[in-house]
């Protein structure tokens, strides 16, 4: 009895070490919504009963691969063709406990898991509209108090840790951080829309268990529910290119009050920027914040020096673009110009109008046309960033 | 067999000599051979890919190759290793042992062969080229979409691309010349007495396969087309602006992507079932139960496409019935493991090298087969999908599925094909290298993946490093004892190691049996009789 006892608290032991772990390596990461919570228990039954099936025939197996062997001089038995009957009746015994599994003990629950995490709309009390772009993403709040809030989230690991070759000390984060989080109210029923503007993407986030693939013109949907207060990083999951491994999420769930205070300053800062497109720009501070919007959204393709990754990828330095007129000799907008391309795009090169503001817009094209080997002299006023969208 | 028969064959082997023998062979046997050899270097190729790949993948940061590069590396190394490595095999096989097995003198349809096979080295070589144009300067290197060729991303892509698709196009139209030469040929050549319920299973397995093959390539093929028009003559099949999309592609390419599945299976569970009754020294158990579940797999299979994709989005009743049916499949697969395990209960069991593979690979493929069952679960695939957890389930099925099948099957016949045994000791070796370095290396990719690690991603998070590391460990001792394999192969088909009988296992049942090793040029001048 005692030595029973022992055993007991032997294997009661390495199960709580074996819960310890959970947390971290061997299983799902902790779940934060109930979608993530369900698949949990989901992928824990469908483990435990994958195992159970797999330990019994392994072990009918190694009870014959030990016992009926040649060197044991073990007799084949003659196993003549069974009757019809009886082969049936056997092989049927398997086919009808695969039935159970499949379509009870394991169907029933994943059919209420899939009206469950295909349900966006019901309880759902706001909207935020997810936009992936090569690489980085862009998140939009659609309605309530939070709506017009609209910022880009980039990677914010520095690049001299990402480069190749680099030796040193990594950021605790590293991959999985970003200048801007997204921030959500903690227990609110958040409605997600997808969708990209290049190539797909999935925005991914392990602790909600919600992944959806966001389809360049159309939307797709799902929806998170965070249901505790922290900070939650997540990648995209569909291989979308050279950029795939440096798209991070990063959500912040917060209490609704901070949340609330969070969305007050939000718009603050958001208004601060827009008015700054009213003002008229000395040339050098619109260099210098350009370096800074330059390195964070477009050296990934046209690289820190400007020399970009040819053919895919053109260089900036000497470009026709930017070393040509912003506007035609008329003063009026000219397609194709420095200006044009920034805002609308082309091909790979994202429509940067839906994801940067005019101070941004016309700091950038400054600084490319006065750095990175340029030297055109010439400058853009926001203001005419806000007169060229309309 | 008695000696004089053989020099009787012996004096109606004139073929030509040298290169040209190889180029205008018609001869099944020479042309399997060169299916398996071309096999065995494309294995080498697409595994050193994924060596660097693992190279790069053994701690966090960037130590060998650039992102983009690393892209190429992921599409072509599943490309080669499911067209040019694994596909080729199971051709190969059939080549050499289908007309054995059944009594035939040759395939129905010779030429065709030739050339089915020799369409294959210009494919491997259109999908290799982009690596060394880029390296003087002509386009930006191989396809680097992952091998799915997935829309946008794919229409954004380079040259390599266009090269891919080319020879996806090549590679398809040899399989479909291999899968009508075998169609044929099992119709119509099998020798008197051999119904269609008495063929060896690997000739059902083929069976199967090749009917596969012909319905689905030519949905890849058309895919394929599609996306290249999309590419260079304007079409938007893919792309919304143009009222396309891209989730199109998707259907189409996994409408061919899933039954290429069971199209790189079904010849394996043909070997098992034959192995298994060599070395249990006992008739397999419910041939007719494996020969209805063949067919209701490769039914199956053609319907349960859209589980590739499940995070695409997809309305809800279309959720449930690929889920539902995708499950269903594990009900006839539970009949063949049920069918293979009672074949080995209570047989006379002995454990050489091919029989080990057999069992080592029952056990493998059915946590392949158990993970994939997982995987059908929509909700739970929403963060199964594109994480390491899909990576390692899948290896599970095509490299302990699928290639150490092929081991069990080369172990098996090459006695027979060079006539000398090879040195069991290695063999064994072999064996227990791979499936414990096997194991290290997936193991723990399945944690990887539910520590939420994204596939195709060349650098990773700090907190994945450990399972990484292993990963990489493993896959180079994986790697380098498949030399072994190679050593194992070569030195019997140089006549080293001992004379191989006619028989050769003790236990073996069957056609290609009866006949000398290694089998004459021409097998069964006298067309044998089957009771």
């Amino acid at each position: 009895m005692q030595v029973l006892k022992k055993i007991g608290l032997g294997f009661a032991v390495m199960l709580a070490s074996l819960n310890a772990c959970a947390d971290y390596a061997w299983n799902f990461p902790l779940p934060a919504t109930p979608m993530a919570t369900d698949t949990l228990h989901v992928h824990n039954k469908f483990m435990l009963i994958a195992m159970a099936i797999f330990v019994v025939v392994l072990a009918i197996m190694i009870y014959a691969i030990f016992s009926h062997r040649k060197s044991k001089n073990f007799k084949p038995v003659t196993d003549k063709a069974p009757s019809t009957a009886v082969e049936i009746f056997w092989t049927l015994i398997p086919f009808a406990i695969l039935l159970l599994i499949d379509f009870v003990i394991m169907g029933i629950p994943a059919y209420h898991s899939v009206l469950m995490m295909e349900d966006t709309r019901d309880k759902a009390t706001m909207v935020i509209k997810i936009t992936g772009s090569q690489w980085r993403w862009q998140y939009e709040y659609m309605d309530g108090d939070a709506q017009g809030i609209k910022f880009i989230s980039n990677l914010s690991t520095p690049k001299e840790q990402t480069e190749k070759g680099y030796q040193g000390v990594k950021d605790e984060h590293y991959l999985l951080e970003v200048d801007n989080h997204l921030v959500l109210p903690v227990g609110e029923k958040v409605r997600v829309l997808m969708t990209s503007t290049d190539v797909l993407h999935n925005w991914w986030v392990p602790q909600f268990g919600s992944s959806r693939v966001a389809v360049p013109g159309f939307i797709r949907e799902t929806w998170v529910q965070v249901e505790r207060a922290g900070t939650y990083r997540g990648q995209c999951k569909e291989l979308c290119g050279k950029g795939h491994g440096y798209m991070p999420v990063v959500v912040d769930a917060l209490p609704m009050a901070e949340y609330k205070a969070w969305v007050a300053a939000k718009k603050e800062e958001l208004a601060e920027a827009s008015a700054g497109a009213d003002k008229v720009w000395e040339k050098h501070d619109l260099i210098a914040n350009g370096k800074l919007v330059y390195e964070k959204n477009c050296a990934v393709c046209h690289q820190v020096t400007g020399a970009g990754l040819p053919p895919a990828f053109p260089p900036l330095t000497g470009s026709k673009i930017a070393n040509g007129p912003i506007f035609g000799a008329d003063g009026k907008y000219l397609k194709d110009s420095h200006l044009d391309r920034v805002l609308n795009g082309i091909r790979v090169m994202p429509a940067w109008k839906a994801m940067l503001n005019d101070t941004e817009i016309a700091s950038v094209i400054t600084y490319e046309r006065n750095a990175l080997g340029n030297n055109v002299g010439d400058m853009l006023q926001p203001s005419q960033v806000k007169e060229a969208r309309q | 067999m008695s000696t004089t028969t053989v020099a009787h064959h012996e004096e109606h082997a004139e073929h030509p000599s040298g290169i040209m023998r190889w180029l205008t062979t018609t001869n099944h046997k020479d042309i399997g051979t060169m299916y398996l050899t071309f096999s065995l270097i494309m294995f080498f190729v697409g595994g050193s890919m994924i060596l660097a790949i693992r190279a790069e993948l053994f701690q966090p940061g960037l130590q060998l190759l650039n992102p983009e590069f690393f892209n190429q590396l992921i599409g072509v190394h599943a490309l080669i290793m499911i067209f040019a490595a694994l596909m080729p095999a199971a051709t190969g096989f059939a080549n050499w042992m289908i007309p054995l097995q059944i009594g035939a003198p040759d395939m129905a349809l010779p030429r065709l062969n030739n050339w089915g096979f020799w369409l294959l080295p210009p494919s491997a070589i259109l999908l290799t080229l982009p690596f060394t144009l880029a390296l003087f300067g002509i386009g930006d290197g191989a396809l680097a979409t992952g091998w799915t060729f997935y829309p946008p991303l794919s229409v954004q892509g380079g040259i390599g691309v266009d090269f891919a698709i080319f020879a996806v196009h090549l590679l398809g139209i040899s399989s479909v010349l291999g899968s009508i030469n075998i169609i044929v040929t099992l119709f119509n050549m099998r020798a008197p007495g051999m119904t269609l319920m008495k063929m060896p299973m690997f000739a059902w397995g083929w069976l199967i396969t090749a009917f596969l093959l012909i319905a689905t390539i030519p949905v890849l093929a058309g895919a394929v087309t599609m996306l290249l028009t999309d590419r260079h003559f304007g079409t938007h099949f893919f792309d919304a602006a143009g009222g396309g999309d891209p989730i199109m592609f998707q259907h189409l390419f996994w409408f061919f992507g899933h039954p290429e599945v069971y199209i790189l299976l079904l010849p394996v569970w043909g070997f098992i079932p034959q192995i298994l009754e060599t070395f249990t020294r006992k008739p397999m158990y419910g041939y007719k139960a494996q020969v209805y579940s063949f067919w209701a797999i490769g039914a199956l299979s053609v319907v349960v496409w859209a589980h590739h994709f499940f995070t695409a989005g997809m309305p809800v009743p279309a959720l449930l019935y690929f889920m539902y049916s995708t499950m269903a499949i594990s009900l006839p697969l539970a009949v063949l493991f049920f069918c293979w395990i009672k074949t080995m209960w209570k047989g006379s069991m002995s454990f050489e090298t091919p029989m080990l593979f057999t069992v080592g690979w029952i056990i493998l493929f059915g946590i392949g087969g158990l993970t994939g069952l997982m995987l059908a679960d929509v909700a739970a695939d929403a963060q199964y999908h594109n994480s390491y957890f899909v990576v390692a389930h899948f290896h599970y099925t095509l490299f302990a599925g699928g290639i150490m099948g092929i081991m069990a099957g080369t172990y098996y016949w090459l006695p027979k094909m060079t006539g000398h045994m090879y040195s069991e000791k290695l063999g064994k070796l072999h064996f227990w290298l791979t499936a414990i370095s096997f194991n290290l290396t997936f193991i723990p990719q399945f944690f990887l993946g539910l520590a939420g690690m994204p596939r195709r991603i060349p650098d990773y998070a700090l907190q994945f490093a450990e399972f990484n590391m292993i990963s990489s460990i493993a896959a180079f001792v994986l790697g380098f004892s498949q030399l072994l394999f190679v050593y194992n192969i070569v030195s019997c088909a140089r006549g080293n190691g001992k004379k191989a009988t006619d028989q050769v296992w003790e236990g073996a049942k069957g056609l290609e049996w009866t006949l000398p090793s290694p089998p004459p040029y021409h097998s069964f001048t006298e067309q044998p009789i089957v009771k």
